[in-house]
């Protein structure tokens, strides 16, 4: 498949508002503003002993994953439940598509039983971009995570605590560390605080684990965590993704560990307020310290929490969205 | 822009209604709540004025809205804030003006969602012609009609004062 050029055209209606949530690219830092605001708005909604509001009340959110997921898959069903709307999940390895069903006809199936918007995880970059090609206009996609392209409601959380934890973006440092090669979380992230004013950002890896037009995104380069963890106010581990290295890019994780683990030794190296994020799920002793992960500085469990709130502004946002295309257009 | 009625004294004579109808109804200890955003203005001046116990609650109805899917969410929305179990409570509701009845219907059932009231009292500074739901205000500060084009919004907090506006 191919990478989307035009997400614009797609993923925003005539009034500029959000009708699908495909990526970052090309969305203004107004709309990535009004989807923290919104989240943030969605936040108390958990904390209530009735975690619902009837925002998607009748509506049908069809959770369609092509690859394995546990915590954005249930986040993005809690999301949905708690905005009122139906959840199907779909598993994919035990559907029509591996009888051979083609992906147009399972889409045109799902879309017979009136389904409203399609929350779509997919190994292949550009999948949900497809998927919002091809469907009606009465079916809104949020991309759950494509490939190496994007995460962009794992983004947006990421964004969501960022700002609850530091009260703005100017002014900040931000340090991603680990494999950038193969994160769609990283992309998304550098996009983000770019277009929110971060005053810079930094990847943190060795050279077999960065890909090469990294700095084209708006990142500076850093190989030692002595010197890409100096002075920074935020620090974002990423996962080592085994499964999705196709060669031998480390000597060893004990290896990877020792140089770019973070440790309570190197966090050090950052601002002594610096928080410590981690998208999930956390590989303990390899991309960081257990000290860390459950130290004072850690807002890890913070982000599972904002993702539910992000995913329901995000998930209300596109709902809205999609119907005043609909009554534009008729 | 037209500036009219002196809300002071109708809210004065809104409180004594108000203590009138409790105590004809037998409610000794009620949580006043109000709509955001005129409505928390209101309700916070009448529960200093009946000397509520509990804190005063506010109400966003932003996410219980029945027009959402055609206008979109506020951005701007701020969490609900009741400070007090509503779970068999007696509630005083409190809003500025009243016209459809949608905004009163969104709040009740956000109330529900906290839990079942022993009652909720209705409390309006204006109710303006043009229902579209069976709500009707307990305690009404003032009735009134505008033409089609125009609208009323209250002005505040301090220094409380209604306007009458062309569209």
């Amino acid at each position: 498949m191919t990478q989307p050029t035009e997400p614009n055209r797609l993923q925003l209606n005539e009034q500029g508002r959000l009708r699908h949530f495909l990526t970052l690219d090309g969305l203004n830092r107004e709309i990535l503003t009004e989807i923290l605001d919104t989240a943030d708005s969605f936040i108390e909604v958990g904390e209530r002993s009735i975690k619902k509001v009837p925002l998607l009340r009748g509506k049908t959110v069809v959770n369609l994953f092509f690859e394995a997921s546990t915590r954005t898959r249930s986040t993005f069903e809690l999301a949905a439940k708690r905005l009122s709307a139906d959840v199907l999940n779909l598993n994919i390895s035990t559907s029509a598509t591996s009888k051979g069903e083609s992906l147009s006809d399972t889409l045109q199936n799902l879309e017979a039983m009136a389904s409203d918007m399609f929350v779509v995880r997919h190994s292949q970059s550009g999948a949900p971009h497809f998927i919002a090609e091809s469907v009606t206009p009465k079916v809104s996609i949020i991309n759950a995570g494509d490939g190496r392209h994007a995460h962009p409601t794992q983004a947006m959380l990421d964004m969501l605590t960022i700002r609850q934890h530091k009260g703005h973006f100017e002014g900040l440092k931000v340090a991603i560390v680990g494999d950038i090669l193969h994160s769609r979380v990283a992309r998304s992230q550098i996009r983000a605080l770019n277009t929110l004013g971060v005053d810079e950002v930094r990847v943190i890896a060795p050279n077999t684990l960065l890909p090469v037009d990294i700095e084209s995104l708006g990142a500076s380069v850093f190989n030692s965590m002595k010197d890409g963890l100096d002075d920074v106010d935020v620090i974002i581990m990423l996962r080592l993704q085994k499964e999705r290295m196709e060669g031998a890019l480390l000597p060893s994780e004990h290896e990877f560990y020792e140089l770019y683990g973070l440790t309570t030794e190197k966090l050090k190296y950052a601002k002594p307020d610096a928080i410590v994020m981690h998208p999930g799920p956390i590989n303990r002793g390899v991309e960081i310290e257990s000290a860390v992960a459950d130290g004072p500085q850690s807002v890890i469990l913070n982000q599972v929490t904002n993702g539910i709130a992000v995913r329901m502004a995000v998930m209300s946002m596109a709902m809205s969205g999609q119907t005043a295309a609909i009554s534009t257009s008729s | 822009m037209t500036a009219l009625l002196d809300v002071e004294s109708l809210l004065v004579e809104m409180c004594d209604d108000l203590k009138e109808h409790l105590t004809t109804k037998k409610i000794d200890s009620p949580c006043v709540i109000g709509i955001r955003t005129g409505g928390v203005w209101l309700a916070s001046y009448i529960h200093k004025k009946l000397n509520i116990k509990e804190p005063c609650g506010e109400l966003d109805i932003s996410f219980y809205r029945d027009d959402f899917t055609r206008i979109g969410l506020n951005p701007t929305v701020k969490p609900s804030s009741l400070p007090f179990e509503t779970e068999g409570r007696d509630i005083v509701l409190v809003d500025d003006v009243v016209m459809s009845g949608r905004t009163i219907r969104a709040a009740m059932n956000e109330l529900f969602d906290y839990g079942r009231p022993a009652s909720i009292t209705l409390v309006a500074l204006i109710d303006l012609d043009g229902r579209e739901l069976p709500i009707q205000p307990d305690i009404v500060g003032q009735k009134m009609a505008l033409k089609d084009n125009q609208q009323i919004k209250l002005k505040g907090p301090e220094g409380l004062a209604l306007e009458v506006t062309e569209k």
